[in-house]
């Protein structure tokens, strides 16, 4: 058990903190939550000065053009941008943590060569097309289907929840190839440009107000058959290795930032006198402490992957429901700390509460979660 | 940075669950139970032997010169076997008491906060105490922790090692509880199929490992560091996964959970004192306030420029 770091990983946070302390004053204003478009080039102009000081895809293998750098350096990383309050990966996300590595590991060498530099120097935004209005949770029930025609194809029906959809380049679209075939057998993994004829944009507003994400409909959409990532039918191995990416990593940045809040929560509630009722102090200890243990969490779980080659394993299921039930009662000691105020939209912390709420429900719902830790960690039988 | 065992440390782990296995099972268990002989000086004395008490003595005091780390392994198997006695105080003294080291003294402490000190009875010396302080019998809630009305003072110097060993014990407890509660939910069958394939069961059983796995990092990283907010944080996660998880398993084995003759009280009562030793809740998320409290003033006194060491300490 060692926590400590060696000297090439300090180096490596020095170099990075002189770096961030110098470019992110340098970085144009924030633009507003609905300006989408505006956001898109605010997360990629973010993208690209990462990718010219050599920060891109620190995580990725050299051969997909990232830095392969170790897990622990990948750790530090996170740790160190969200400390300096640099921009979230934002509508890179996907194409960054999902797509992107999926690609690397499944894509032959044609599709890493297309699809993974434009990523990396932020050119290009990708989003992610599964879940469908009848298949959330149940995934494999999806029900788009795609029909061979020549070399193409032909893609039929509609997605849901498609988070930047509004501003993608690419979809990973999961689609239906073989009907007749097992649920989980007859889906393929597809990159669909988000420009081709028959795609329609619907943006959805979420209860935060802002639009997130989007319905996405998909009428007669020709996707050439050289952008199917893995063989044919087997698009649901491929995506278990996508979730496994998503799980794994998604969160870590945030646990940083959570623990910044708590600081900041615990200068307001002395500023307004509330750290002396010693039911709030006592709460927000408790809550300092969980995300402590969070974060040696994903040290743990960051120290695993790299005995196992890079791949997050299923530990990202623990830290997940630990890490989202952990923000809620974050936000909602927040809103203690602020009293009445806390109802104002104006105020930062009640954006935040509204957007901690979809923590337990996107990625894979807690139930689900805890379907996954009972079956796979604790080898309990197989619901249906 | 490498936050997995050694090798080292997993045989040390290995090991120790081997002997205790062989040493403390079940049946023998069982018998102390039976008999309320929560002591049992034999079984004391190859604790010592095996190096139990004088992990974390240097070798030139003859002890096996080890670190937090590798005791909070040990302590974790403790926990797992139900081991009873004052396992902590006795540990502590090692050094400080005369045969603690070896497990011939039975060394207990005020870590109950005063008005209730454990296994006074069947002790040879009180931690940091002079003579054995007279005591009060009183009906114990565990039936393997012996309690006496008496009290005393807590020497503060034993309290931080004294809260991760006893949060050791408890993640030990709560790693058990998950394993009684997946097994029983495996074997046991109702409405045709194992319960355990009813989702309501393996959400209990999931949040029970959810809650021991959050402790064991904690745990085993305040271990690492010996900083006193981990440790706490520690104590409070430990004490919960403990308690909780025994809950939850009681709740898995149904009408058999409510039994003596099922472990699960046992793991539930043990769960209860500790969480009352060394450090309770109150205490622990009081002084993670304050820790919290003083960083973010740090935090807004440096401001433009945060003082990264002092944070790196805590965030690794
Ligand atoms: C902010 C946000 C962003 C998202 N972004 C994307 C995206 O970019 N791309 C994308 O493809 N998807 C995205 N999603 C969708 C997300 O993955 C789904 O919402 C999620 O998987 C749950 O599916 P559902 O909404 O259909 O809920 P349902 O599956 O209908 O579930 C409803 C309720 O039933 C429970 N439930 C369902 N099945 C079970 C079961 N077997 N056992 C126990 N309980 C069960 C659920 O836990 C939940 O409480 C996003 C969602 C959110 C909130």
């Amino acid at each position: 058990m060692d926590l400590s770091h060696t000297e090439e990983e300090q180096d490596f946070r020095a170099r990075l903190r002189a770096w961030l302390a110098k470019v992110l004053p340098e970085l144009p204003a924030k633009p507003s939550p609905d300006d989408w478009p505006g956001r898109r080039a605010y997360d990629l102009g973010w993208q690209r000065r990462l990718y010219d000081a050599g920060y891109a895809g620190l995580h990725w293998p050299l051969d997909a053009g990232g830095r392969g750098a170790t897990p622990t350096q990948h750790l530090i990383f996170l740790e160190e941008t969200e400390r300096a309050g640099a921009p979230y990966v934002g509508a890179n996300f996907v194409g960054l943590l999902h797509a992107g590595p999926t690609i690397a590991a499944e894509g032959t060498a044609g599709q890493r060569a297309r699809w993974l530099p434009p990523v990396l120097r932020g050119e290009e935004v990708w989003c992610q097309g599964f879940s469908e209005p009848g298949a959330g949770s149940d995934l494999a029930a999806l029900r788009t289907r795609a029909v061979r025609d020549g070399d193409a194809y032909v893609v039929t029906g509609s997605k849901i929840w498609t988070s930047h959809a509004e501003v993608a380049d690419w979809c990973e679209l999961l689609v239906r190839t073989d009907p007749a075939a097992p649920k989980h057998k007859g889906i393929s993994w597809l990159a669909m440009p988000m420009d081709a004829p028959g795609v329609t944009v619907r943006p959805l507003r979420t209860l935060a107000g802002s639009a997130e994400f989007a319905e996405v409909f998909l009428d007669e959409v020709r996707v050439p058959v050289a952008n199917r990532v893995g063989a044919e039918n087997d698009g649901w191995r491929v995506t278990m290795v996508t979730l496994s990416f998503e799980r794994g990593t998604a969160f870590v940045g945030e646990v940083v930032a959570c623990r910044r809040t708590l600081g900041a929560l615990a200068r307001a509630a002395r500023a307004n006198g509330r750290w002396d009722d010693p039911v709030l102090r006592r709460r927000l200890g408790r809550l300092y402490g969980e995300f402590g243990a969070l974060w040696r969490l994903t040290q743990w779980n960051v120290s695993e992957a790299q005995g196992s080659g890079g791949v997050p394993g299923i530990g990202g299921s623990v830290f997940k429901l630990a890490y989202s039930h952990a923000r809620q009662e974050l936000y909602d000691a927040a809103a203690e700390v602020l009293g009445a105020g806390a109802l104002s939209l104006e105020e930062e912390w009640t954006a935040e509460r509204l957007s901690s709420l979809s923590y337990t429900i996107a990625a894979g719902t807690s139930q689900i979660q805890r379907n996954i830790v009972a079956e796979r960690i604790l080898g309990l039988p197989k619901g249906r | 940075m490498d936050f997995r065992l050694t090798e080292d440390q997993r045989d040390l782990r290995a090991g120790v669950r081997e002997l205790l296995a062989g040493r403390y099972g079940r049946e023998a268990l069982r018998e102390s139970v039976a008999s309320g002989a929560a002591v049992d000086r034999r079984l004391w004395r190859e604790l010592g032997e095996a190096g139990f008490f004088s992990l974390r003595l240097p070798e030139s005091e003859g002890g096996v010169g080890l670190g937090l780390p590798e005791a909070v392994l040990v302590f974790e198997e403790a926990g797992r076997a139900l081991l009873p006695g004052p396992l902590v105080a006795t540990h502590l003294a090692a050094g400080v008491v005369p045969g603690a080291a070896t497990g011939s003294a039975v060394v207990t402490a005020f870590d109950l906060g005063g008005p209730l000190v454990a296994h006074l009875g069947e002790a040879d010396a009180v931690l940091g105490a002079e003579g054995m302080p007279p005591g009060e019998p009183v009906r114990s809630v565990d039936p393997l922790t012996p309690l006496w009305r008496s009290s005393g003072v807590l020497p503060p110097e034993h309290r931080e090692a004294g809260a991760l060993l006893t949060a050791a014990l408890q993640l030990g407890s709560a790693l058990r509880t998950v394993e009684l509660a997946v097994r029983y939910a495996g074997e046991r069958e109702q409405f045709g199929q194992p319960i355990g394939g009813f989702q309501a069961v393996k959400h209990l059983c999931a949040r029970m490992l959810v809650r021991a796995e959050v402790a064991r990092t904690a745990v085993y990283a305040a271990a690492v560091t010996g900083d006193a907010a981990e440790i706490a944080a520690a104590k409070l996660l430990a004490d919960e996964a403990a308690v909780r998880g025994a809950r939850d398993c009681l709740q898995v084995h149904g009408g058999m959970g409510f039994t003596w003759e099922a472990d699960v009280h046992l793991h539930l009562k043990r769960a209860w004192v500790r969480a009352e030793q060394w450090h309770t809740a109150r205490e622990a998320e009081e002084l993670l306030a304050a820790r919290l409290g003083t960083e973010a003033e740090a935090e807004a006194g440096a401001d433009a420029e945060p003082d990264a060491e002092s944070e790196v300490a805590v965030m690794g």
